[in-house]
């Protein structure tokens, strides 16, 4: 019995320090799905949502996805914050989109759109960190 | 796809998604989450129309 029992809590130690890495790394992979994958529907939905809109919004004004590069500081960060938007972000750049357009003062919102994206993502990628280990439910 | 927004309207929705995102992992109950993406929503908003107005009062 108390063996059984000893197993069921390892099974679930387990469970819970892999959902921990696996977890935030599905949310900053896709918007969402580190919640989904924990069950937790309406939070995954409402933030895939979120980041989805800033992401597409910031590219339909003609927002600039920055790519890696060690110029501007502010290019840097620009770069740290859109890669938090995971796989759209390797998507917009596989598609040449998010090329900015200077002429448009709208296109400077975009810009900032799509980084907030990513870093939007990154604090929910968090929190699915935080639900996997149990500091929030 | 191209499509403009008006400089209050981009806010708004900026604010409406930062908010959303803020109320669900900033808090733990559902009801706090709505409380607090509600005042974060409100901030956002209230913040670009007084910065509006200062800007106004500052230009004339």
């Amino acid at each position: 019995m108390a063996n059984a029992q000893n197993t069921t809590t390892a099974g679930n130690a387990t469970t819970g320090n892999s959902m921990a890495i696996i977890a935030p790394l599905a949310g900053w992979l896709f918007p969402g799905l580190g919640h989904f994958i924990q069950r937790r529907w309406i939070r995954g939905l409402l933030l895939m949502l979120s980041v989805l809109i800033m992401f597409f919004a910031g590219l339909g004004m003609q927002g600039k996805v920055y790519g890696f590069n060690t110029g501007d500081l502010l290019d840097i960060l620009g770069f740290v914050g859109d890669f938090g938007s995971g796989l759209l972000y390797f998507i917009a750049r596989a598609m040449d989109a998010g090329g900015g357009n200077i002429q448009r003062a709208v296109a400077d919102y975009g810009t900032k759109y799509i980084v907030v994206a990513g870093l939007l993502n990154i604090i929910a990628a968090v929190d699915a960190h935080q639900i996997a280990i149990g500091k929030k439910q | 796809m191209t499509f403009e927004l008006s400089h209050f309207s981009a806010a708004v929705v900026f604010a409406a998604c930062a908010s959303t995102v803020f109320g669900i992992t900033q808090r733990n109950t559902p009801r706090d989450m709505v409380r607090y993406g509600a005042y974060c929503f409100a901030l956002f908003v209230g913040g670009v129309i007084v910065a509006s107005w200062a800007m106004w009062l500052i230009k004339h």
